[in-house]
């Protein structure tokens, strides 16, 4: 019952939390056993959360294989369309598109198992070319927030000051607008003629544009709570007896403070993730992201929303396939924030 | 406390204005996004050209042009550069639709997010908890796009249940205001229901482990005053604060999505077409508005804070 008193971990920060684990909790743990063991042992055991990493695993493989898929399975292309032909489907003959301009629903057979677009193009085959480009802008979207959030709020965070109060204006800036509506801006911007800084230079359209608008949008989500914790370590001991020994603010920076920011960062990593494809899938569905024919989930969904109620299935395939991506790392990574930080998941008398 | 109040006032306004100059600048910076392009169309001549530099003042120096635009925009006299229309009459246009979907959804998520968190953290572990905690991270998950298009095909289409779009003014009438509003109200609280349930669930059980609660326990208080009293008080600090900025963002046109697939005319689609025609003074207005809205409700957020925990009154 709730009367029951409460057990739980020694308090203490994120990183200090995991190796003072007390070992009633989960049983025998053999000492010696580093944080991150201990985390992936926890982690081992949690079978929900081992099971939606695992679909999130094979959806990135399914997609990783499209063009396989498109060759051999479907025969077919990414663009290539059948809008005039029939096909096979239980001994009947169907049109790939009817004379009303109705693409056919899923046949659950080799050639448009999932069912046509309204130009006669296999859904299956743009589902896995689409989440290719869902999933890279995801995953590198969320590499250049990690690293510029991380980065940003820890030279807030330590040297504070002047460079603090500008840093943290501007992710007071960037966070005070909506992030669907800051992305449009962004996309905006940088798709009517694409863009020239220097040497770089970027057609509009190009993957690039939406891999740094979602990029840019969820850095403070990132970077604040950074500083905070770097506000905090600047304080600790060991940092100071790293100054004392006459080390670099870099090393001190790279060597003594960023180990203990590595437990945030890996709590981070899938919830930006999850997001980053979300964001991307809003801006595409609102045309400022991918842009057609480029396949995404978000333009399919735009294109399916089109099609209610004539072919629902042109809505259901690919925000099914989105859905479940994002609920797979988002219960992973609850599982790994449980792993990593065990008072998280405090037992209510269970003694 | 005045004081506290006046240095939060203060430095609110430091950051409208920082917003307000750096938009301004951003939409001047764009490559190609010389409005008066965008005002002569494709076949101005540079006389023509030169004409409406003058006309509009853009032939001004940056700064001039800013504090032109800005005085305007508090005149309720700025003209969109792209429609020649008046945007205060925009706004006002469509300002209540979003207003009313903020309201209903602010207070729905809300109350079932503060309830949810607090079942779950109760039953911490059991099984309602582990169900509670499954639907919320596929709430989290939920692209909000695709469950309003779910909603609107199985509810609107199919069962006939609810209108199928548009938005009813409350002051024409009240029930069909409602009726148009329920559908985009519950799809767009799932994802915060989801999170806050999340966030007051941890934040509940860090309570429940602080000494003050184990001494309202040692006194003999009933299980029901300690949660309410002592840990629920502390543990919706955190959401409280969500609220605020959530908020303020759907007041801003956050709620862009489910404004566009339920076709409600706010504020979100008036800000998307805004931006994609590169209109500079209408953009201006919506993000300033956003921001207002951001920084206001921060404020008043802080200053409650304040109010009840005196502790950050003195810190800061």
């Amino acid at each position: 019952m709730a009367t029951d008193p409460v057990i739980r971990g020694p308090a203490g920060e994120l990183s200090g939390v995991i190796s003072s684990e007390p070992a009633a909790v989960e049983g025998q743990v053999p000492p010696g056993l580093g944080p991150y063991q201990l985390a992936w042992r926890r982690l081992r055991r949690n079978r929900v959360a081992l099971a939606f990493g695992a679909l999130f695993v094979v959806i990135v493989v399914l997609c990783l294989l499209a063009p396989l898929y498109a060759k051999d399975v479907a025969h077919t292309t990414l663009a290539a369309n059948h809008i005039t032909e029939k096909i096979e489907v239980g001994g009947k003959s169907k049109e790939v598109v009817s004379l009303v301009g109705i693409p056919i629903g899923p046949t659950w057979h080799s050639r448009f198992l999932l069912g046509a677009d309204k130009d006669g193009r296999d859904i299956a085959v743009r589902l896995l070319y689409g989440g290719r480009n869902s999933l890279e802008i995801g995953a590198l979207a969320t590499f250049i927030t990690v690293i510029l959030g991380v980065l940003l709020g820890t030279l807030a965070g330590y040297f504070g000051g002047l460079l603090d109060a500008i840093l943290s204006r501007g992710f007071d800036v960037i966070w005070a607008y909506p992030p669907v509506i800051l992305g449009i801006a962004l996309g905006a911007v940088l798709n009517i003629d694409g863009i020239t800084i220097g040497p770089i230079e970027l057609q509009a359209g190009s993957l690039v544009i939406p891999i740094a608008i979602v990029g840019i949008v969820y850095i403070p989500y990132v970077a604040k709570p950074i500083r905070g914790l770097v506000l905090g370590l600047r304080q600790r001991e060991f940092v100071d007896a790293a100054r004392q020994q006459g080390l670099s603010h870099t090393r001190i920076m790279f060597g003594e403070i960023l180990p203990n920011l590595a437990s945030m960062i890996i709590v981070f990593l899938p919830l930006i993730l999850a997001n980053a494809i979300l964001l991307e899938a809003a801006l595409s569905y609102l045309g400022a992201g991918i842009q057609p024919p480029n396949p995404s989930w978000g333009t399919m969904i735009s294109e399916g929303i089109r099609e209610i109620p004539a072919a629902i299935h042109l809505t259901l395939v690919p925000g099914i396939m989105l859905l479940l991506t994002v609920l797979g790392i988002n219960v992973f990574g609850d599982g790994v924030r449980d792993a990593l930080d065990p008072r998280a998941k405090i037992r209510i008398g269970r003694r | 406390m005045s004081r506290f109040i006046l240095r939060r006032l203060i430095s609110a306004a430091g950051v409208l204005l920082a917003i307000s100059v750096l938009t301004f600048l951003i939409f001047q910076a764009i490559p190609n996004g010389d409005p008066a392009l965008r005002l002569g169309g494709r076949l101005a001549t540079p006389s023509e050209l030169a004409n409406i530099r003058h006309e509009y003042g853009f032939d001004q120096p940056i700064y001039v042009q800013y504090v032109d635009t800005m005085e305007k925009i508090f005149n309720g006299t700025v003209v969109s550069y792209t429609q020649g229309i008046n945007i205060d009459e925009q706004i006002r246009r469509v300002l209540p639709a979003t207003l009313s979907l903020a309201l209903g959804a602010g207070f729905i998520w809300l109350f079932l997010g503060i309830l949810f968190g607090v079942l779950t953290a109760i039953t911490a572990g059991r099984w309602l908890d582990r169900v509670l905690t499954i639907l919320a991270l596929v709430g989290i998950s939920f692209p909000v796009f695709f469950l309003a298009a779910l909603v609107l095909y199985y509810l609107g289409f199919k069962a006939g249940i609810i209108p199928l779009s548009g938005y009813v003014p409350l002051t024409e009438d009240p029930w069909g205001w409602f009726t148009h509003l329920i559908a985009p109200w519950l799809v767009l609280s799932v994802l915060f229901i989801g999170l806050y349930s999340r966030v007051l669930r941890s934040s509940i059980l860090d309570t429940l482990g602080e000494d003050y609660v184990r001494t309202a326990r040692a006194k003999g208080l009933s299980e029901r005053r300690v949660l309410i009293v002592h840990v629920l008080r502390n543990s919706l600090i955190p959401i409280i604060s969500l609220w605020g900025l959530d908020f303020a963002q759907v007041i801003g046109g956050g709620a862009i999505l489910t404004e566009s697939v339920f076709n409600l005319h706010g504020v979100g689609q008036f800000a998307a077409e805004s931006i994609g025609r590169l209109d500079i003074p209408s953009v201006l207005v919506i993000v300033l508005l956003t921001a207002f809205a951001v920084v206001l409700l921060g404020a008043i957020v802080d200053i409650l804070y304040a109010v009840l925990d005196p502790r950050i009154r003195l810190s800061s």
